[in-house]
């Protein structure tokens, strides 16, 4: 289980984050919402510690995320799978070397079992016969894929989506929805999605948390928000531009 | 009001100095933690040492090349009428030695190699490559700087012991061709007058510069921001801090070395 309390993040004296509170409950999709640049991604990189906030705390199974020293750190990330917003595949490395590096890094498995766990990973998220490929050769979706095979690949509790959907056609998002949702009834983990895509939201999620200005404004299932009648949850479902209205 | 905000300025730029100093000396005290790593690191070493070493050598080659020829031809000059020609090869190897091989093949590495070093980890950060190797549980300081460091460290002075004998050659070739030296008049006073300490010197300046020059093409590669155009900023900045470092710290240690 994931608590966040109180957590407060600013940026050069912009706020980002303001006293959010949530609770991400076991094997279960929450995904989180909000205008771009409302701190939707930066609630998220705090999970893993690749944001330290200045106030509350980030609890993981009890343990307070950002009171950890590095070395723990490290050691919590392990249980942890990340997809980021544009994939961030190392350039320099080919599709296998990308998903086989945190193998490579954390096991003693040899060669021949590592490319093992590579192809069932890329099969996965179906994709094969691309291990030999850069991430240079791969569309955008691919890459997606091959970020979500590479996050998967120590088989983590935890898997943070940041955006998944962005910078896709709808046929692609809808692909990646799929996958989201395949991989989390397979493997049964616990995620958390980023996106301001709502079909991607009500397809993949079972709770759904609002974050507007850096604060939690709804937090409730799915169902729930679709019928929400907060006003600022009402213009976000329904797309109204002009001034955010009056909670 | 002028002169209070040219001060200001005066001083902004004099601390963002002081962090980018601060940014590189904790930079090399993780990468000193991190040391017991280097045999485990060793496949990434090696893989550096071909970027910073291998593919340097067409350059150092010419670099080195015409600097030991144009010693050769200023020495020359300076002599003419004062002293004999016969005492040139000393001459130019204790300058080879000494100064023009560590100090051009270490500013030509600054360029080629800092440069890189920086727009690559650069290009890393603001691609978010860099957040992915830290969520994968991989420190980036062991991934990237260390090797990048110890590969710098390595490979610079055997950059050097080459350049050594390339601009020797060079300066061998001007001698005899240009200056009527004899092989014999020049490679006799190289001989008769060589001091290995001037040699080690040179090795212990390169040892610095190689390692600097890969410190600071990391530190100014991780703290990049702004895209691409963060990118180009922060490989000028590597090579301008790398030069900027070589040739402080040469001065630093001719001191401590003469």
């Amino acid at each position: 289980m994931i608590e966040i309390e109180h957590i407060e993040k600013s940026f050069q004296g912009k706020t980002a984050l303001r006293d959010i509170s949530l609770s991400i409950p076991e094997k279960q999709t929450m995904v989180i919402v909000g205008c771009s640049g409302c701190g939707k991604t930066v609630l998220l990189r705090s999970i893993i510690g690749l944001v330290k906030p200045e106030r509350g705390r980030i609890l993981v199974n009890g343990r307070d995320v950002t009171a950890m020293r590095r070395k723990e750190l490290f050691e919590i990330r392990k249980q942890f799978g990340m997809l980021f917003q544009g994939a961030a595949l190392f350039d320099s490395m080919t599709v296998e070397e990308n998903i086989a590096l945190p193998l490579r890094e954390h096991t003693k498995l040899n060669p021949a079992q590592v490319r093992q766990k590579v192809s069932e990973k890329l099969k996965l998220v179906g994709l094969s016969s691309i291990g030999d490929k850069k991430p240079s050769e791969l569309s955008g979706g691919m890459k997606k894929r091959v970020g979500l095979a590479r996050a998967l690949i120590m088989d983590p509790k935890y898997m943070l989506f940041d955006e998944p959907t962005t910078g896709l056609d709808p046929i692609m998002s809808d692909a990646i929805n799929r996958l989201i949702l395949n991989t989390q009834q397979q493997l049964n983990i616990t995620s958390i999605v980023v996106t301001h895509d709502l079909k991607s939201a009500f397809t993949v999620g079972n709770r759904i948390a609002m974050i507007c200005e850096g604060v939690v404004i709804f937090s409730d299932s799915v169902e729930a928000f679709q019928n929400s009648d907060h006003p600022v949850v009402r213009q976000f479902i329904e797309g109204r531009s002009g001034p955010r209205e009056e909670k | 009001m002028m002169i209070a905000g040219f001060f200001e300025n005066i001083g902004h730029t004099f601390l963002s100095y002081l962090r980018e100093v601060g940014r590189m000396v904790i930079l090399m005290i993780r990468i000193v933690r991190f040391s017991p790593d280097i045999i485990r690191n060793r496949s990434l070493t090696i893989g550096q040492m071909m970027k910073i070493g291998v593919l340097s050598l067409p350059l150092v080659t010419v670099v080195s090349m015409f600097t030991g020829a144009v010693a050769s031809w200023q020495a020359a000059y300076q002599f003419r009428g004062l002293i004999s020609l016969d005492f040139l090869g000393a001459a130019v190897s204790a300058a080879i030695f000494i100064e023009l091989s560590p100090v051009l093949t270490g500013l030509v590495v600054a360029g080629r190699v800092g440069a890189s070093i920086a727009a690559e980890l650069g290009t890393m950060c603001v691609t978010e490559q860099i957040d992915a190797l830290e969520s994968l549980a991989i420190d980036p300081v062991r991934y990237l700087a260390l090797p990048r460091f110890t590969a710098g460290w390595i490979t610079m002075p055997l950059l050097v012991i080459y350049s050594n004998i390339v601009a020797h050659f060079g300066a061998y070739l001007v001698a005899s061709f240009l200056m009527d030296v004899s092989t014999a008049a020049f490679f006799g006073s190289v001989q008769r007058y060589f001091l290995f300490h001037n040699v080690l010197s040179g090795l212990v300046k390169a040892l610095v510069f190689g390692g600097g020059t890969a410190l600071v093409g990391c530190a100014v590669g991780f703290s990049t921001t702004g895209g691409a155009e963060g990118v180009g900023k922060s490989t000028i900045r590597a090579f301008v801090y790398s030069s900027a470092f070589i040739l402080i710290s040469d001065y630093i240690l001719a001191t401590f070395l003469f």
